[in-house]
Order: structure tokens, then C-alpha cells, then sequence
């Protein structure tokens, strides 16, 4: 693989050709690294959609230094060799990432307070981060009554921002997706085929590659605010999975089992519904130690390790 | 008499019949074609005839060709888009239902100059008689050696089907048509790759409007030369124009392109000027999607000059006192017609047509159609129109594909230009044009 050169808000780095601008931004880290809702790095196919890593790309490359003439999505465009991104560094990036955090949230029930998501969301994050102070609407929210879309997973169609994430990863991981994207516009819904429930054996990793609360574990719903759970990293022999996990525990109850995610709140492996549902006695588990989380949110602020 | 390409014989009957047409001399260009050219000659031929996609984007259909990647041994796809569902916009299906054979035939030359071994024509699903007639004319193709295996003894193979949408204005879209096509839910490819690159199943593909196609029959007949000595400018050939609205004679009308606007909305042979002798107010000159004008900046441009109907001279002036010649969509309004209730339908028109892929797309089409709702219901703030111009202007060119652009322009362009009527109805809190 031969490298590139590129500039992100005047840093430079070397990356491999076919590498997308938020990749190359990754591996710089730090806060450069553009917001990414519906992108998803183990899901191919995934972004281009939520429009919230927009960057302006102020040279095109080396050979051909002309700007692009809109801004474009990091997630989906590939980095040439002498290219120059902007991305904080731009102020219409900035205004246009508010807009995007706007247009999220319109209809969004802003439902923190009574969401489990809440303190690990990444529009919560994000809204944080670029949403204004006020709300510019004065109309009613599209609003969906709450319904199980399995016998294990909650379906909050109000909260969801159509990020299709579940649904690749139902096509990718399962033989046969039983739910969708049904209607059109902002009056889509994810949804179940008729007489269908989602029922498969790696299902869960529906809600783990959810960004927001829109799809929720019912074994887990209303137990416990997230921060006050201390997530340990653990493992177990599985014949589905790599039986890899992070435990969240409350006391020495296992409240809940997820896979285990990086900094950018994406899934190193997918587990099976087996581990995740089904193991939460303490002696289901070989416990390796805490989990750091590394992320500036509520989640990140769980400096438990010291106790 | 202006030439006629298009509409040349539409009112001689059973013009969609097999016999009719081929009396009137017609497929003598793939006769020709077959024999004398090759495949790269006819895409040079077309470059040269400076012919320009009819769909609204006004992208020239040789160089979109000339984009198709013949590197591979994958196949190739010829695809028509006759997914026309553009508010005013109706010149397509007058083809389709009166003179099919000319659209075939043109399928024919087309794919020959690209290669393509399969051909479609993805109707609009709404069309379902017009579907019947293309599919008729097709058999008959068949019938008489047109289409199928070796065509006329030339050795090339074509087949054509025609495939119907299901009701959906973003299908017309190249890539949410050719997702489509696939069978898939109809959501807009991020770009790129380009169809000319990964299209149809993956293979080079490339999609051209029914117009654009229609005309390459008579330019293969008559010559590259013959077809770019019409028109003014980079605008060459005729265009099919639907007007609608407060005119006299609404109706479809075949221009060489370069025609004086007035002339074409007060002419005897053309619109027949306004109904009821009322007063011009406002243009939309090439579907709904294009930037509204006002009369004065409809008939001159801004430097005082009269305004021709080509791709240049609508365009000039940029969005600032320019629009675009679009599809071809020529809404005329009068006097008599609230812009805010105009702008208020078209809005519901994208709202309801968004594929809620992208989130400005999804979220801002719908946000501004409330705020125009609020606004003609007499319930706006002057607050309502900021808010829109920054909305609209948040939605263009933030969007995966131009639905987000053509649901923004009418809005930036209609406060552009009639400001004053927006903020009428927040001061009397009610439409001022409503009795």
C-alpha cells in the first residue's frame, strides 16, 4: 500500500491510500476528530447519512489543489495525496455541524432525563457539543408509541435519527433481516416486517450499535442510570461468540452485558445474545479487571478504579 | 415555424403503432447507424451535436458517455429515465404515450454506442397506461427486428424492458432509479463512485432523460452539424417546454432553444399570453425545483436584456436574479396567486417526497413546510421568514443527492424576490390575496 500525505486542520499525516478523511483524522485523535452518528467502521456501507462529519476540503490534492466545492462527508470521502481538510478550523464546517445538531433534533423528544441511553448517548454528545441553547420550533414532534421490535429490544421510534445502522448490521451479521425502514421522509420508521419479530442470535448488536436510545435492553430498562454502573471487562467460553464482554455492575449484581466498545463507542467484536441476555450470575465470568471508558462523556467520568 | 424534432408528427393518428411510424421514416436511423458507424462515432457524433441532458441538470449527454468505463469486461447498462414526477413538468409522458417508437428507437441507438447488451426504462410507477403503450411498441420492435438478436444482420444484440416505479419523485434521481431497478428501497447512492463507474449491479451504467434520448434518432438521420446549427449559444436543438399555470393556451410546445421568453408567454403560437388579460407576476421557468422570478426579471436580465428560453441566459445572473431552464417546467403565475401558498404547496411536495435518508434532507424539508403553513394560516412572526432563509440555506449542498437543494432554492428564491408579501401576511395575519 503506498501512503498519502494529508493536512486536517493544519496537522499533518501520513496514511494509507483508500483511507477516508475520518479515518486519517482517528489516527491524529484528539478533538479534530469529527462527530459521527450513523457511521460505523465494522459495518460497511455505513455513513454518508447523518451529514454531521461534514469537512470542508480546501485542497482537493496535490495534482488537482482546486476546493471541493461543497463540504463533504469525512466518513465517505477518501483522502488524496496532498489534500487540506478543514474541520474546526472552519467556520462553516461549525455552521453547518450546529445546523446538522438542529435538524437532529427537532424531532427528537428530548427525553434525557427518563432515557437509559442517557450518559452514553452520542447525540446527547453531540448536542452538547453544537446544539444551540434554545429551540428555534414551536410545532409538535413526530411522535410513535414505544413498541418491542423483539422479546429482547425496545423500539423508541421517537428517539431514533435513521442512522440504518441496525439494519446493516442485520443484514451483515444475519442471514435473513426481519426489520426495516419502512415509509419515506421524516415520517420513516424502523419497523418489523408484518408478523415478524427480530429474533436471531446476535440480534443484541442491534443496540449496541445504536447511537441512541431508540433501541434499548429490555433485560436492562429502568434498572440503573449508566454512571452508576461500573463496567469490568470479562470473558467466558462461547461456542458463538468470542465471549469477549463489558459487564456493567452495580454492587456485585450484573445489571448488564455489552460488547466491548473503543473510544468512538464502536463494537471490537460483536457478541452473541447468549452472553449478553443470559449470563449475568458472577460465576458466569472470568473478570480480567475495569474498563476504562475513554470518552469525554458522562460515561467517561466514572472514575470508579480508585474505590 | 420552429423545427420540429420531437413533436414533428404527434398529431398524425396511430403515431404509436409500428406501421405508422416506420412510414413515416422512422428507425431508418438504426439502419443507418448499425451499418455505416461504429459505436465511438456515435458518441462523437452526439458530442458534437452539443446536446444537453434534458432533465434539468443540462449535463452534456456525449461527455457523460464518453465518463462510461470500458475497462472492464462487466456488462454495460443504457438506462431511461422516465420517472417524471417534477411538479409542471409533463413533456415526457407526451413522448411515451404518443410517439413511443422514437424513444425505442433512440434506446437502440444509445445502447449501441455504449455498448450496453440490456437496456431499461424505468417508468414512473403513477404512468401505468403509458407503461402499456411502451411495452406494446416494444413487442413490436421485437416483431420487426429491432430489438433482440442481431439486429438487422449487424451482429448486435439488444434487449429492452420497461420497469415501472412505485410512486416516488427521489426515484428520478440516477442512483436512488438505479437502486430501484435492483428491487431495493429507492435511497440515493452517496457519489461517488458514479453510475458511469459502478451503476446498475455494479457495472458502468448510464442513465439519460426520455427527451434526451428521443433526440438522437434525428441526430444520427440528419447529422451532428444539423442538429447544433439549432439553437443559440452552448443551448443547441429544441426542448420540449410544459406550460401550465394562468396562461391562455397551456400545453406542451416544442422550441428551438433560444427563444425570447416573452414571445414565448405572449405569443399566438405559444402560450397566447395571460388569462383573463391579467398581469405577469412571477415565472417558475423549468420545474418546481428551479429559483421563482419575478416578471420583471423573467422577460430582461438584469443588465436589461431580454431574457431568451436557453440554459445561458435563464441561468444568467446566477440565483441572485437568475434561475435555471431546469426540465423544461414552465409555471406561469398571474396577479391573482399568493406566492406564500405557491411556495407553501411545493414545500409539502418535498416534504412528503424526501427520502429521510440524510437529516437536513429529512428534517428540513418537513420544518419548512410548518413554518410556511404557519405563515399563509396567519399565524408567522417576521422571525418565521429568517428562519426559513437560514434553514434553506443549512439544506443546500449539505444533502446526499440535489433533493435537499431543490426543496431550498424555491424557498431562498421566493424570499428573495417577494419579501414584501411574506412579511404582509405576518402583519395582517392572514393571506392579503384571500377573500
Amino acid at each position: 500500500m503506498s501512503l498519502v500525505k494529508v493536512t486536517i486542520d493544519q496537522i499533518e499525516v501520513e496514511v494509507e491510500a483508500g483511507t477516508t478523511i475520518l479515518n486519517a483524522a482517528r489516527i491524529i485523535g484528539g478533538n479534530i476528530v469529527p462527530p459521527a452518528m450513523c457511521y460505523y467502521s465494522k459495518l460497511e456501507g455505513s455513513g454518508g447519512k447523518c451529514r454531521t462529519c461534514l469537512v470542508k476540503v480546501a485542497q482537493g490534492s496535490a495534482k488537482d489543489p482546486r476546493p471541493m466545492p461543497k463540504l463533504m462527508p469525512s466518513c465517505r470521502t477518501l483522502v488524496q495525496d496532498g489534500m487540506v481538510v478543514q474541520n474546526i478550523t472552519s467556520p462553516e464546517v461549525m455552521e453547518a455541524r450546529k445546523a446538522i445538531t438542529e435538524f437532529l433534533l427537532i424531532n427528537h423528544p428530548l427525553d434525557c432525563p427518563v432515557c437509559d441511553q442517557a450518559g452514553e448517548c452520542h447525540l446527547q454528545d453531540l448536542s452538547y457539543d453544537h446544539g444551540l441553547a434554545d429551540t428555534q420550533t414551536v410545532e409538535d414532534r413526530r411522535t410513535f408509541a414505544p413498541i418491542d421490535i423483539g422479546d429482547k429490544i425496545k423500539l423508541h421510534m421517537n428517539r431514533c435519527i435513521l442512522c440504518y445502522r441496525c439494519v446493516m448490521v442485520a443484514d451483515q451479521l444475519t442471514d435473513h433481516r426481519v426489520h426495516g425502514v419502512l415509509g419515506r421522509g421524516d415520517h420513516c420508521e424502523i419497523s418489523t416486517h408484518i408478523l415478524k419479530a427480530v429474533d436471531n442470535d446476535f440480534s443484541g448488536n442491534m443496540i449496541d450499535v445504536c447511537p441512541v436510545g431508540a433501541l434499548t435492553d429490555k433485560t436492562f430498562r429502568f434498572k440503573s442510570r449508566v454512571w452508576f454502573t461500573k463496567p469490568f471487562d470479562a470473558h467466558r467460553e462461547c461456542t458463538k461468540c468470542i465471549g469477549k464482554v463489558v459487564l456493567w455492575k452495580k454492587g456485585d449484581e450484573i445489571l448488564r452485558v455489552t460488547g466491548r466498545k473503543d473510544k468512538y463507542g464502536e463494537l471490537e467484536e460483536f457478541i452473541c445474545n447468549d452472553c449478553r441476555f443470559e449470563h449475568k450470575e458472577p460465576n458466569d465470568w472470568q473478570i480480567e479487571g475495569p474498563r476504562k471508558i475513554e470518552r469525554h462523556s458522562v460515561i467517561g467520568q466514572n472514575h470508579y478504579e480508585k474505590l | 415555424m420552429a423545427q420540429q424534432i420531437l413533436l414533428k408528427n404527434s398529431d398524425v393518428p396511430g403515431l404509436a403503432s409500428f406501421e405508422v411510424y416506420r412510414k413515416l421514416g422512422g428507425y431508418a436511423s438504426v439502419e443507418k447507424t448499425l451499418k455505416n458507424f461504429t459505436p465511438d462515432q456515435v458518441t462523437d457524433e452526439v458530442k458534437k451535436s452539443g446536446l444537453k441532458g434534458r432533465g434539468g441538470a443540462g449535463f452534456p449527454a456525449g461527455m457523460k458517455w464518453s465518463f462510461l468505463d470500458k475497462s472492464t469486461s462487466n456488462p454495460r447498462y443504457f438506462v431511461c429515465n422516465f420517472d417524471e414526477s417534477e411538479p409542471g413538468t409533463f413533456k415526457d409522458r407526451h413522448i411515451g404515450q404518443l410517439n413511443p417508437h422514437q424513444l425505442i428507437e433512440g434506446m437502440i441507438l444509445g445502447s449501441y454506442a455504449l455498448g450496453a447488451r440490456t437496456s431499461y426504462i424505468y417508468i414512473r410507477g403513477e404512468l401505468f397506461y403509458v407503461l402499456r403503450i411502451i411495452e406494446k411498441a416494444i413487442e413490436e420492435a421485437y416483431a420487426n427486428g429491432f430489438l433482440g438478436k442481431n439486429i438487422l444482420g449487424s451482429g448486435y444484440s439488444l434487449d429492452l424492458y420497461c420497469h415501472p416505479g412505485a410512486g416516488a419523485y427521489i426515484c428520478g434521481e440516477e442512483t436512488a432509479l438505479i437502486e430501484s431497478l435492483e428491487g431495493k428501497r429507492g435511497n440515493p447512492r452517496i457519489k461517488p463512485p458514479f453510475p458511469a463507474i459502478v451503476g446498475l449491479y455494479d457495472c458502468p451504467t448510464v442513465v439519460n432523460n426520455v427527451e434526451t434520448i428521443a433526440n438522437l434518432p434525428w441526430i444520427m438521420n440528419n447529422g451532428a452539424e444539423a442538429y447544433a446549427a439549432i439553437g443559440v449559444g452552448n443551448s443547441k436543438g429544441t426542448k420540449l417546454i410544459s406550460a401550465c399555470g394562468h396562461i391562455n393556451k397551456p400545453g406542451i410546445y416544442e422550441i428551438e432553444l433560444g427563444l425570447p421568453v416573452e414571445e414565448f408567454i405572449y405569443s399566438d403560437e405559444y402560450c397566447g399570453g395571460i388569462r383573463n388579460g391579467n398581469k405577469l407576476k412571477a415565472v417558475v421557468a423549468g420545474g418546481s425545483s428551479v429559483p421563482i422570478l419575478p416578471a420583471e426579471l423573467i422577460l430582461k436580465t438584469a443588465k436589461g436584456e431580454p431574457r431568451l428560453m436557453s440554459y445561458e441566459s435563464l441561468a444568467e445572473g446566477g440565483f441572485e436574479t437568475g434561475t435555471m431552464l431546469g426540465s423544461g417546467g414552465f409555471i406561469v403565475m398571474d396577479e391573482t396567486t399568493c406566492i406564500v401558498k405557491n411556495l407553501l404547496t411545493f414545500s409539502r411536495f418535498y416534504h412528503h417526497e424526501s427520502c429521510g435518508q440524510c437529516s437536513p434532507c429529512r428534517e428540513g424539508t418537513g420544518w419548512m413546510e410548518r413554518i410556511l403553513h404557519r405563515i399563509e394560516n396567519g399565524h408567522g412572526t417576521m422571525k418565521d421568514i429568517d428562519l426559513l432563509v437560514s434553514i434553506s440555506k443549512h439544506i443546500e449542498g449539505n444533502t446526499i443527492c440535489p433533493l435537499g437543494d431543490a426543496a431550498a432554492w424555491p424557498v431562498a428564491s421566493a424570499i428573495r424576490h417577494f419579501r414584501q408579501e411574506f412579511e404582509d401576511h405576518v402583519k395582517l395575519q392572514k393571506c392579503p390575496l384571500s377573500k
